[in-house]
């Protein structure tokens, strides 16, 4: 099939670059990761890689133009059958066509979910490499692609590449020395390289692939993987989207968080929004729970500058941010995406209803795009949708405070000696006790809180 | 307890370069051993017969050889004189020498020694024939059969006085005028080389095209051209077919290949066409050991035969039938007797023809990557371009790496020039560590020697070679 490959994402707040050198030319056969060309941004000179193998069918760039991120490429032919109008299909189970427009989700979501905030063009990610490189970071011990194959073939012809005392360590260790891969110079195994096998060829024995995969993430057959016993476990491969968050929540978690729980009355809250729900509607949003909290949060962070900031360890210091970037936590098909409403207090909540709804569903359709996951000061998460009380939510670091907001149940408050039924909002502030104290942290909720219980009041003194 | 001993851990039958070094081993491991041997001392063919007096001997002749040439450099010595009893003499010293530091070696370890010729009565026991005449029953835990191999012996020739092998020729019996030496291989050259320069007149006859078959042409080609100065004439393609023994010596028939017939006398003939494994004799029929056609014991990578409590190492366990292959086997043996897990894998192992020029190799030969079809890329660097080998007046000789061409690693070396034996090791290295061509151009050789042109090879690889001209298109 055809794939018109567009410029992708180069970077935050990159638009254009110049094309420096078209490596390629007509007819020529290029393989996937292949650099096409070298183009030059204000931030680097990067090489945009071929999306796939295929035959270039048309150019449409030249040296020394101006091109826009989107622009039209190149057009390659891949000898693909197919009705996709991709280069780029997607890992993950549930991975279907997308539009040229977007191949960048990828590669969004990767740079959302990994910790730098800086992110380079090169990261340009499709399928396979993505799984090359998953199966790397895991240790596989057998080549699964073509693109590793070297290794099979050496392993045939020539001994292993070792040393003898590398090769008797191995016999010592029971580890087959011909299912290691090497990462020293010519595949060279050393010392560390076994140990790293050690771990997938505990139990290894030969080859059936016992992992089914549903759908199409498992395309690696593993050999020394421990066996599953069939019927009883099943092993799946990773998605993109789930390995990241694994990784970043991984890191997240080195914080030493607490989590402070508490309730906010929202009975006349919910009242004025259900009032002003269709105006909101009308005007293309959602009034809901979540985009009022965006409107209390960003101000309130305004107050506690400490709970709008991150630790710098390294440097002994604290980042104290000027802008309020509030991340919304989304539940996707995907996994877990936290698009980012941008300057949150500079905006009122109609406004901000209608791009929580906006990016809420682009989140969801894999339309998101990089910027909008990047750039978060705090991060409020709510599963109230979904049902529990409370819940200790884990830092979207570097932040250093997050949100969570649980289901608003009916429940009897003793107010001006009786039982009255008020409908109570449950909220769970995670904070990093390393910046934030918990005598601070109890204020910034309670600020929060006390807005959301009177908001006429609140909204009197809005500016 | 009776102070005779008959029984032991590890009975260990042969203490040549496989038997003694997995003795002494066994016995720094812990383990209590019996050494098994004819001799006196361990030792074996290599020390008695074979590696050791042949190279002293060996040693002789280069002399004599170098000292002829000085000529070139302007110093003569005229002829010299050759007296063959104190040659002899000292030869044996060496040998003398070097057993008894092993008897030593051997005692020190505690290690009980059997003088003898051992047998096995069934899978735990043997018999051993000892020096003296009486025989003793040793039973044993485990056994390690190491004893060795004998020259070939080709039925249809005489029983002669005149016809040598490389045990009666190593013992110089008399410097005869004209010897003939049948096969082409190391044996016959390196012994040919030492009666040769001893004044002998020396033609060797080959069945092959070829002498050193097997060893990589281009090697052999600068060999070659040396023998045809030293030897009184080579014949290639030819078959020995009839040896006569006559009043004034030995009547040897030719046929060549092409069917041509001639005949020729010679004081002595020294046959050289090959070793016979020792598996015969030994009782093996009466365990579960199994020998393969050629007379070799089958064993594994443990070099376990098919009888689990016996081990066979060198000679009569296959080829290469190198003493220095039996010693690394006999080291690994111990350790498995010693519980460890270990295994006979070597990636190369070197071999080493001590004519003059000296041929050495290890690892993958240009010849066999021919044949097996692996791609390779053979990097050569001429000794006339080594500095060294000028200051030696010993401008023939090669050197050369065979590499993978994908991967850069080094699979094989070949050397052709004097002192090529001592040069080899770096090859063995380099390939048993994996090592690519770019490591060993990296590694800083010393100069001005001749272990620089292994480095100027792999700078040959890259087509960046120093003192050859031969770029290449990229790296």
């Amino acid at each position: 099939m055809t794939i018109e490959y567009r410029l992708p994402e180069l970077g935050e707040e990159i638009d254009t670059g110049d094309v420096i050198s078209v490596y390629v030319s007509l007819g020529d056969t290029v393989s996937e990761e292949q650099p096409l060309m070298e183009i030059e941004t204000d931030k680097a000179a990067i090489e945009v890689p071929s999306p796939a193998a295929g035959v270039i069918k048309e150019i449409h760039v030249a040296d020394g133009e101006t091109i826009k991120v989107g622009q039209l490429l190149v057009t390659i032919e891949d000898g693909v059958d197919g009705h996709k109008n991709t280069a780029v299909s997607e890992g993950t189970a549930q991975g279907q066509t997308e539009e040229p427009e977007h191949k960048v989700d990828e590669e969004t979501i990767e740079e959302e979910i990994a910790s730098e905030p800086e992110t380079t063009p090169e990261e340009r990610i499709n399928t396979s490499s993505v799984q090359e490189e998953e199966e790397k970071a895991e240790q596989a011990q057998e080549p699964q692609k073509e693109n590793i194959e070297p290794q099979v073939k050496e392993a045939s012809s020539q001994p292993p590449p070792a040393s003898p005392s590398i090769r008797r360590l191995a016999r010592e260790l029971g580890i087959d020395i011909n299912k290691v891969i090497g990462t020293g110079p010519g595949e060279r195994i050393s010392e560390a390289d076994l140990k790293a096998s050690t771990g997938s060829q505990k139990k290894a024995k030969e080859p059936e692939a016992e992992t089914p995969a549903p759908g199409k993430e498992s395309q690696a057959k593993t050999k020394t993987r421990p066996r599953s016993e069939p019927g009883k476990e099943e092993r799946v491969k990773m998605s993109k989207v789930r390995k990241l968050t694994a990784e970043r929540l991984t890191e997240a978690w080195k914080a030493p968080h607490v989590t402070q729980y508490d309730k906010a009355d929202i009975t006349e809250l919910e009242k004025l929004r259900k009032q002003y729900g269709s105006t909101v509607g009308k005007a293309g949003g959602k009034l809901t729970m979540t985009s009022i909290l965006i409107k209390v949060v960003a101000k309130t962070l305004k107050e506690f500058p400490e709970m709008n900031a991150s630790v710098d360890m390294e440097n002994s210091e604290i980042v104290y941010k000027h802008y309020y970037n509030i991340g919304i936590a989304v539940d996707t098909d995907r996994g877990l995406l936290v698009p980012v409403v941008k300057d949150a207090g500079k905006k009122n909540i109609t406004e901000l209803s209608i791009e929580l709804a906006d990016i809420s569903e682009r989140a969801r359709n894999k339309k998101i795009t990089a910027n909008e996951l990047r750039g978060g000061t705090f991060t409020i998460t709510n599963l109230g949708g979904i049902g529990g009380t409370y819940f200790s939510p884990v830092l979207n670091a570097p932040q250093v405070g997050i949100l969570g907001v649980s289901r608003s149940q009916t429940e009897p408050v003793y107010l001006e000696e009786e039982f009255v039924p008020r409908l109570m909002l449950p909220l769970s502030l995670s904070y990093d006790h390393r910046l934030v104290d918990g005598a601070n942290a109890v204020r910034f909720l309670h600020s929060v809180i006390e807005r959301l219980e009177e908001p006429l009041s609140w909204f009197l003194k809005i500016n | 307890m009776s102070d005779k001993k008959n029984s032991t851990d590890i009975a260990i039958i042969g203490a040549g370069p496989g038997g003694y070094p997995c003795a002494f081993l066994a016995a720094d491991l812990g383990i209590e051993v019996t050494l098994i041997d004819p001799e006196e001392d361990p030792g074996g063919v290599c020390l008695y017969r074979g590696c050791i007096p042949s190279k002293a001997l060996l040693h002789a002749a280069k002399v004599i050889t170098e000292s002829d040439h000085a000529t070139n450099l302007g110093i003569d010595f005229g002829k010299p004189k050759i007296n063959l009893d104190k040659l002899r003499d000292w030869k044996d010293r060496v040998v003398q020498k070097l057993v008894r530091g092993l008897g030593q070696l051997s005692k020190q370890r505690d290690i009980s020694y059997m003088r003898g010729r051992a047998e096995f009565l069934d899978s735990n026991t043997l018999i051993v024939k000892k020096e003296g005449g009486d025989e003793e029953e040793l039973s044993f835990g485990r056994a390690v059969i190491a004893t060795g191999s004998r020259p070939s012996v080709i039925p249809s020739f005489p029983k002669s006085q005149g016809i040598l092998n490389s045990t009666t020729a190593i013992d110089l019996p008399v410097i005869p005028k004209t010897m003939l030496v049948v096969g082409g291989g190391y044996i016959g050259l390196e012994l040919g080389t030492v009666y040769a320069s001893l004044g002998t007149r020396v033609s060797v006859v080959e069945m092959t095209s070829g002498l050193m078959p097997g060893v990589d042409r281009d090697l052999v080609r600068v060999l070659q051209k040396s023998a045809e100065s030293i030897y009184e004439e080579i014949i290639l393609d030819t078959k020995v077919v009839g040896i006569e023994e006559t009043k004034n010596g030995l009547t040897v028939s030719f046929e060549s290949k092409d069917g041509g017939e001639t005949r020729s006398n010679f004081d002595k003939v020294l046959v050289s066409v090959g070793r016979k494994p020792n598996s015969e004799g030994l009782g093996l029929e009466n365990t579960k050991v199994e020998v393969d056609r050629a007379g070799f014991i089958k064993v594994n990578e443990e070099r376990r035969t098919t009888e689990p409590g016996i081990f066979a190492i060198g000679d009569v366990a296959g080829e290469p039938m190198l003493a220095h292959k039996a010693t690394h086997e006999g080291r690994v043996v111990a350790e498995i007797l010693a519980g460890k897990k270990s295994a006979f894998e070597p990636t190369a192992i070197p071999a080493v023809v001590f004519t003059d020029p000296e041929i050495a190799w290890c690892g993958l030969t240009e010849s066999e990557a021919k044949e097996k079809n692996i791609p390779v890329k053979v990097a050569r660097f001429p000794w006339g371009a080594s500095g060294r080998a000028a200051t030696l007046d010993r401008r023939d000789g090669t050197t050369k790496l065979i590499v993978d061409p994908e991967t850069e690693r080094v699979l094989g070396m070949g050397i052709v020039g004097p002192g090529a034996g001592e040069l080899i090791a770096e090859g063995v290295l380099a390939i048993e560590m994996a090592a690519l061509a770019s490591d060993i151009e990296l590694s800083i050789h010393p100069h001005p020697t001749l272990s620089e042109t292994v480095m100027e090879s792999a700078e040959v690889f890259y087509g960046q070679s120093t003192h050859v001209y031969k770029p290449k298109r990229n790296r």
